[in-house]
């Protein structure tokens, strides 16, 4: 049975790496949260509403959203280059929409709503790990959404289903498959097969990580609840 | 009834058709559920999130402190903390009788300029307009300006003003504030307006706690004790 | 300009109506393609290129082979590199400048299902290890765009490398030698890709039109192999219950035949 299957870094195939979680770490953002899972380490910071310019590309109905998704140059193993790769470009692309589907953008006609991820260190799963920390930084933001996006990926490796790919894995893995869902809504926002799999095992993949998702939904709430329960009336 | 129960984006709170949304909740189905992190208040048949965080979202009648950001050929740019930048009119300015070859725009408000206004016009179309004519609203020359979350202002105020009448009472100070998160004191001395600048960054961190009222009547007090001396 | 882009709201409401009949604007069903035409070699000096139009879409994908050198952690296997345009006389909807998202995504769509399925035998393109390896370059045309580049590009491409004629050589002692004439590449798979969307409340449609692209608020791309394995999935727009993800993909998994009949019949 795959539960016998001990991995890599020890982890049974369904554990999710170790995680932390921060929000409002940085001051001059409207909005901002920091998240490790495992060693990718991601900070996002979120602007807006603002006004957009150029007005042309704003939109009179909605808010408009723009992301960039940003690997810093010593985030990876090799070092990268600063500029933008065709990677970041769609992730930057994949990671908007995922978060778009939750953000209340009517609300907000001809403005933008501006969303900066950096990865300062990239061990798997980084564009999970953005729409975690998205999510909490837009609800700090004070933006109005649907729900929470939480997002994690899931992979074939060594023929085992398995849940949170660190970068070993997923440089090995014969699939693997990054998915993001509003759980109150039951709406998938994110989901990307990368690698080959059988309908059967997409099927097994796919329900292991909505189990994922959860939980890190579940912490991602922890999170922002703790922001209030520390804060106690303090006499002075 | 829940009070100072936090509620977060997604969160359901009831179920029900007898319930309506009120502000910062939204509804899917027969399901009432926040839009923002907040304070859950069911009030009646309405259900409504006192949101901790959040821009200001301008409101027609809302009194708002700007600050003059550019100057053009017939109105002012406004920066009122809020997505959209608002305009005051020179016309509005000059009660009407604006004659360009006489009156000098930036000679009347300059960038850096900080106003008392009231919003008359606004809507999903166009930016929000102001309006300086009326009592208490004009130019600020005086005192300081402290900002905080637009969303803290109703605390600031306190139950039928409560709180902000404690500390217009203890710090000795005359209080303008502007629903967009600005707010504007001036005080005999300046350590008593700054006194109450520390208050209200207190209230603003500690909005969600109960008992506050009487933590922030026991800090002005020590304030004005140790400012004394 | 933006005034493309905006639907009316007639069309719309049209074509709402008609898919709560299971019906569409253009007299489709649910799960039928547009009318599918391929030409293929008429690039002469690429090495192998296709055209292929989906209704009014028109996709041309060219292929180059060169030597070049392997990547340097996969030192014993050859190169492909898929790039995609959106070129601006497609449509008005098309900026010049560098790819932009869209295009960027199209190309990594149409190559992780390539690459994934190991649709090149890359071993086989090895010169020297390390050293030299034959590069496999991939481009993609949207010529004309009328919704759905995704599966024409998908289909371009797979037809085009089917197609393509290297001069013939073999590998000894480490060293190339050419011979006389000319081989195709060593294909082993042939991926295609299947394109649905669908309103928040309707059925899944095959094979958007733009119009369809422009007023469905969800849409995913999913890869089928000739052996119907999944081979990748990208959600472009929208989102979908967990229901509608499994339906999808059945869908898919059911429509791609038809694709690769298609495909099968176009080797030369």
């Amino acid at each position: 049975m795959s539960t016998e299957f001990v991995r890599v870094d020890g982890r049974l195939p369904d554990q999710l790496r170790p995680i932390k979680m921060v929000v409002g770490v940085l001051d001059r953002a409207d909005g901002s949260a920091y998240v490790e899972q495992g060693n990718t380490k991601v900070l996002v910071a979120v602007y807006g509403p603002r006004e957009l310019h150029p007005k042309h590309q704003a939109s009179p109905d909605s808010a408009i959203v723009r992301c960039r998704y940003h690997m810093a140059p010593f985030s990876t193993k090799e070092r990268k280059t600063p500029a933008p790769s065709r990677r970041e470009i769609e992730l930057s692309k994949v990671i908007k929409d995922a978060m778009s589907q939750a953000i209340f953008l009517e609300n907000f006609p001809r403005t933008s709503i501006d969303v900066f991820i950096e990865v300062l260190e990239a061990d798997g799963g980084t564009r999970c790990a953005s729409i975690n920390a998205c999510s909490l930084a837009l609800a700090n933001a004070g933006i109005p959404l649907r729900d929470l996006v939480s997002s994690v990926a899931v992979g074939k490796y060594k023929g085992h289903i398995i849940l949170d790919l660190n970068d070993e894995e997923d440089e090995a893995a014969e699939a693997d498959m990054p998915v993001a869902i509003m759980p109150s809504l039951n709406k998938v926002t994110l989901l990307q097969v990368n690698g080959v799999l059988t309908e059967e095992e997409f099927k097994q993949a796919f329900n292991l990580a909505i189990k994922g998702c959860m939980e890190i939904n579940r912490i991602q709430r922890e999170t922002l609840r703790s922001v209030y329960s520390s804060i106690k009336g303090e006499e002075d | 009834m829940s009070e100072r129960k936090i509620v977060l984006p997604g969160e359901l709170l009831v179920e029900g058709g007898e319930y309506q949304p009120g502000s910062n909740v939204f509804k899917y189905g027969e399901r009432l559920y926040a839009s923002k992190i907040g304070i859950l208040s069911i009030v009646k048949q309405t259900v409504s999130v006192i949101a901790l965080h959040g821009v200001y979202e301008p409101k027609v009648g809302d009194t708002v402190i700007g600050k003059i950001v550019d100057v053009g050929a017939f109105s002012w740019t406004v920066d009122i903390r809020s997505p959209y930048t608002a305009v005051l009119n020179a016309s509005d300015y000059f009660k009407g009788r604006f004659n360009p070859a006489k009156d000098s725009l930036i000679k009347a408000l300059k960038p850096g300029d900080m106003i008392v206004a009231q919003i008359v016009d606004f809507d999903r179309t166009k930016n929000p307009v102001l309006t300086v004519q009326g009592p208490g609203l004009g130019g600020v020359t005086k005192g300081i300006i402290v900002e905080l979350s637009p969303s803290k202002i109703p605390r600031l105020i306190g139950k039928k003003g409560s709180m902000i009448n404690l500390l217009k009472k203890e710090g000795k100070c005359q209080i303008t504030i502007g629903k967009n998160g600005l707010i504007h004191i001036v005080g005999e001395k300046p350590e008593y307006e700054e006194l109450v600048a520390q208050a209200i960054k207190k209230i603003e961190r500690e909005a969600h706690t109960t008992g506050l009222t009487d933590r922030i009547m026991k800090f002005m007090k020590k304030g004005r004790e140790l400012s004394v001396n | 300009m933006k005034t493309f882009k905006v639907v009316s709201q007639l069309v719309r409401a049209r074509m709402m109506d008609l898919l709560s009949k299971n019906s569409r604007i253009d007299g489709r069903g649910l799960l039928d393609y547009r009318e599918i035409k391929v030409e293929k070699g008429l690039i002469g000096r690429a090495a192998g290129s296709a055209q292929v139009s989906i209704g009014s879409t028109k996709v041309l994908a060219g292929v180059k082979v060169e030597l070049g050198e392997p990547f340097p952690d996969v030192p014993d296997k050859g190169v492909l590199t898929v790039n995609a345009e959106l070129v601006p006389l497609a449509s008005p909807a098309f900026e010049p400048g560098s790819p932009d998202e869209n295009a960027v995504e199209l190309a990594r769509i149409v190559d992780r299902a390539l690459r994934e399925t190991e649709a090149i035998d890359l071993k086989m393109l090895c010169v020297e290890p390390g050293k030299k390896a034959f590069v496999v370059f991939v481009d993609i045309y949207v010529l004309d765009y009328d919704g759905n580049f995704i599966d024409a590009s998908s289909l371009a491409s797979i037809i085009a490398l089917l197609n393509t004629k290297i001069r013939s050589f073999r590998v000894e002692e480490g060293k190339l030698k050419y011979e006389d004439g000319y081989m195709p590449l060593p294909i082993r798979h042939t991926p295609v890709t299947v394109t649905l969307a669908k309103p928040d409340n309707g059925p899944f449609i095959v094979d958007p039109n733009l119009e369809e692209e422009l007023s469905l608020g969800n849409r995913v791309s999913i890869s089928i192999d000739e052996l119907g394995r999944i081979c990748g999935i990208q959600k472009l727009e929208g989102s979908l219950s967990i229901d509608e993800v499994f339906k999808a993909v059945s869908i898919a998994k059911n429509v791609a035949p038809k694709l690769i009949e298609i495909v099968k019949r176009e080797v030369v």
